[in-house]
């Protein structure tokens, strides 16, 4: 009796995790790849055509969106880095006892809606506004610099967003590193930095990994930051499907263009973690 | 492989300049306002190639003045020398003294083979020299053959094993290891505690060894400081502190020691004598810096294998104390009895099984105990 419970116990572990996912992830994408072949129009109703051409449109109308998606996604991974990792080492190795506290006031801002975050972002961006007007009043910017409606500004706005999502893995990262091992590399002679290069850096890289995975994959297909500060030059390819969806209904189109984007992500990460997620480079910081 | 060092003597140029120098060392913490002294001046010199223990319980700043020792932490009053050279102040990576931390500390994402030659790289040591001195401190540590695995397919006595050679194959001026077999089962620690001592011999470096383990200290060192509570204290030969606890904490923790007293009848001479009981009659040395005068109370040690038990009064040439046996226990090799003596003390006696005789005495004999005067060793008054 208890073999069988035993043997059965693991799936039923995880069937309400499956049944979740089969009702709203699977079937909703079967649903989703069927519409992206299809053709027609709201009035006179959708057919499946098997009409790939929805794919090779959208590609070649909005490919530029695609590439700004993902440089905007490239640019704002990297510069959530820059600014999360000292951030994260500060706390983990200079944190005390206060680690958590730090840690709650780096998260602090994200319990405010997204949206939220995002328009205040543009009252702290506008040309006006606490930042730029004093700035320009005293001649330190000329007349006609403004930040808004540009890509520096929805850039901005993804890598200010999107933050906790890196400091997290890299803060966990560097928690978990043995401060006895620092203090070897220290007592073999390496200095702060070739400590940090030979040593707390490679044993970082797993959290690193893990954040822009976190970051890259949401960042590129945001549209909330490009609507709000971006304005109409700067769109990402999340603002068209969601047009194409909410306001053309073009529904097709819109999950044609959405399951692109999930392939080129899918390949863009795959590759990633084929390059960096291996044990290559961590034998390279060796060296 | 001995480090042949030019080593400036900083007096006299007639001695030899000890390997580690430790002058009034103290360390104190600030923590919540309060101040926490966790080392409250510490004198010391270690002479080169010496193994060099520093002995006592958590807590009683052994792993402190070690780490002080090794630029961890600075002292917060007196000086560090190495070689005769003051490195106070100076950081860990240009001190000339290399550590085996207790967890081993071993870097995860290296493997043995970039552990070991991690120091020496720091150091710009040419690649050949480098894959040769790696290759002779691991087949001294006995890993040839393991330098491509990682240390967590090691067991923990491999893992030991990098640790030490990742420290030695620097040539270190002094080897300083935190409890280093700590985390080893018994059977493997008694096997590295030789290990150690040869790995010692055959390098020729000096070992400062921290380690709660009375055992370890007395199988392995040269000479031993027994730290308690932020000071040494006592300083000698393993024998030396075995045979001679200079105080009553050196004599609880080193081993099994009985706590004798009485009052002191005469003085004078270099020993005393005192009345134990109503027909107990102690002589002690007494070493200079212990004040006796008759008629006060005064405490000794005495190890329990140095003391004899017979049913005669013996002769006055020895130490003789009456007691009733209240406790004997067969262990094979010896046989333990506890009696508690005339004056009310608890007294622990070993005895050799070196016949197949029966026991001497029984629970609730009265016999007589006594000892050569040279095994009882005074240690002031009673507290």
């Amino acid at each position: 009796m208890t073999g069988v419970r035993g043997r059965l116990a693991p799936y039923l572990m995880i069937l309400p995790s499956g049944l979740w996912l089969a009702a709203f992830f699977l079937v909703p994408m079967v649903l989703m790849v069927s519409l992206s072949l299809q053709t027609g129009n709201l009035i006179d109703g959708f057919r499946q055509t098997l009409h790939w051409q929805n794919y090779t449109d959208g590609l070649s109308t909005y490919g530029d969106k695609f590439v700004r998606s993902l440089w905007y996604g490239l640019v704002a991974t990297v510069a959530c880095i820059v600014i999360a990792y000292p951030a994260a080492y500060w706390i983990a190795f200079r944190g005390g006892r206060s680690k958590s506290t730090y840690l709650f006031l780096l998260l602090l801002p994200y319990f405010v809606s997204f949206i939220l975050r995002t328009v205040s972002w543009k009252l702290v961006l506008t040309d006006n506004g606490p930042i730029l007007g004093p700035l320009r009043d005293h001649g330190i910017l000329p007349d006609g610099f403004h930040v808004l409606d540009t890509g520096v500004a929805v850039v901005s706005g993804l890598t200010y967003n999107f933050l906790p999502f890196m400091v997290l893995p890299i803060y966990v990262a560097l928690e978990r590193i043995d401060p006895r091992v620092v203090e070897a590399a220290y007592d073999l002679y390496a200095s702060r930095l070739q400590a940090f290069l030979r040593v707390i850096l490679p044993l970082s890289l797993p959290g690193v990994f893990a954040g822009v995975i976190m970051t890259f994959v949401p960042v590129s297909s945001d549209y909330v930051n490009a609507e709000v500060l971006g304005g109409p030059q700067n769109t990402m390819i999340g603002n068209i499907i969601q047009t194409e969806y909410f306001n053309n209904s073009a529904y097709p189109t819109a999950s044609a263009l959405s399951f692109a984007l999930m392939a080129i992500l899918l390949v863009g990460i795959f590759a990633y973690a084929r390059t960096l997620g291996t044990q290559d480079v961590l034998e390279a910081a060796r060296r | 492989m001995t480090e042949t060092q030019p080593a400036p003597a900083r007096d006299d140029p007639g001695r030899a300049v000890p390997a580690i120098e430790l002058a009034g060392v103290e360390k104190a913490y600030h923590a919540y306002g309060e101040t926490v002294a966790a080392v409250r001046g510490v004198d010391l010199a270690i002479a080169q190639g010496e193994f060099f223990s520093l002995l006592g319980p958590s807590g009683c700043g052994k792993t402190t003045t070690m780490r002080v020792v090794a630029g961890f932490e600075e002292p917060t009053a007196g000086r560090v020398h190495l070689h005769g050279q003051d490195v106070t102040g100076v950081p860990p990576n240009r001190r000339d003294v290399n550590m085996v931390f207790q967890s081993y500390a071993l870097f995860p994402h290296m493997n043995v083979f970039e552990n070991v030659a991690f120091g020496l790289r720091r150091r710009g040591v040419p690649k050949a020299e480098i894959a040769k001195r790696a290759g002779e401190m691991l087949d001294i540590v006995d890993l040839a053959g393991r330098e491509r695995r990682r240390p967590a397919e090691l067991s923990g006595g491999q893992q030991q094993r990098v640790a030490l050679a990742r420290a030695l194959v620097n040539r270190p001026r002094a080897l300083l290891l935190d409890e280093p077999l700590g985390a080893l089962d018994l059977k493997l620690r008694q096997a590295m505690q030789v290990e150690l001592k040869r790995i010692q011999r055959e390098v020729g470096i000096t070992f400062v060894y921290v380690t709660h383990d009375q055992g370890e200290a007395l199988t392995m060192s040269d000479r031993i400081a027994v730290m308690n509570d932020g000071l040494i204290e006592q300083l000698g030969t393993p024998r030396e502190i075995y045979e001679h606890p200079a105080t009553r904490f050196v004599a609880g923790f080193i081993g099994t020691s009985n706590l004798l007293g009485g009052e002191v009848a005469e003085a004078g001479g270099g020993s005393a004598v005192l009345l134990h009981g109503p027909d107990g009659r102690i002589e002690v040395p007494v070493r200079d810096g212990v004040r006796v005068a008759a008629g006060e109370r005064l405490e000794l040690t005495v190890r329990p294998e140095k003391i004899g038990i017979g049913l005669d009064k013996p002769g006055d040439d020895v130490c003789g104390v009456r007691g009733t046996v209240t406790e004997v226990v067969y262990l094979g090799t010896s046989t333990n009895y506890n009696i508690t003596t005339s004056a009310g003390a608890d007294v622990v006696v070993f005895l050799q099984n070196a016949t197949s005789a029966d026991d001497i005495a029984v629970r609730g004999d009265d016999v007589w105990l006594s000892w050569d005067p040279r095994h009882s060793y005074a240690i002031g008054a009673p507290q």
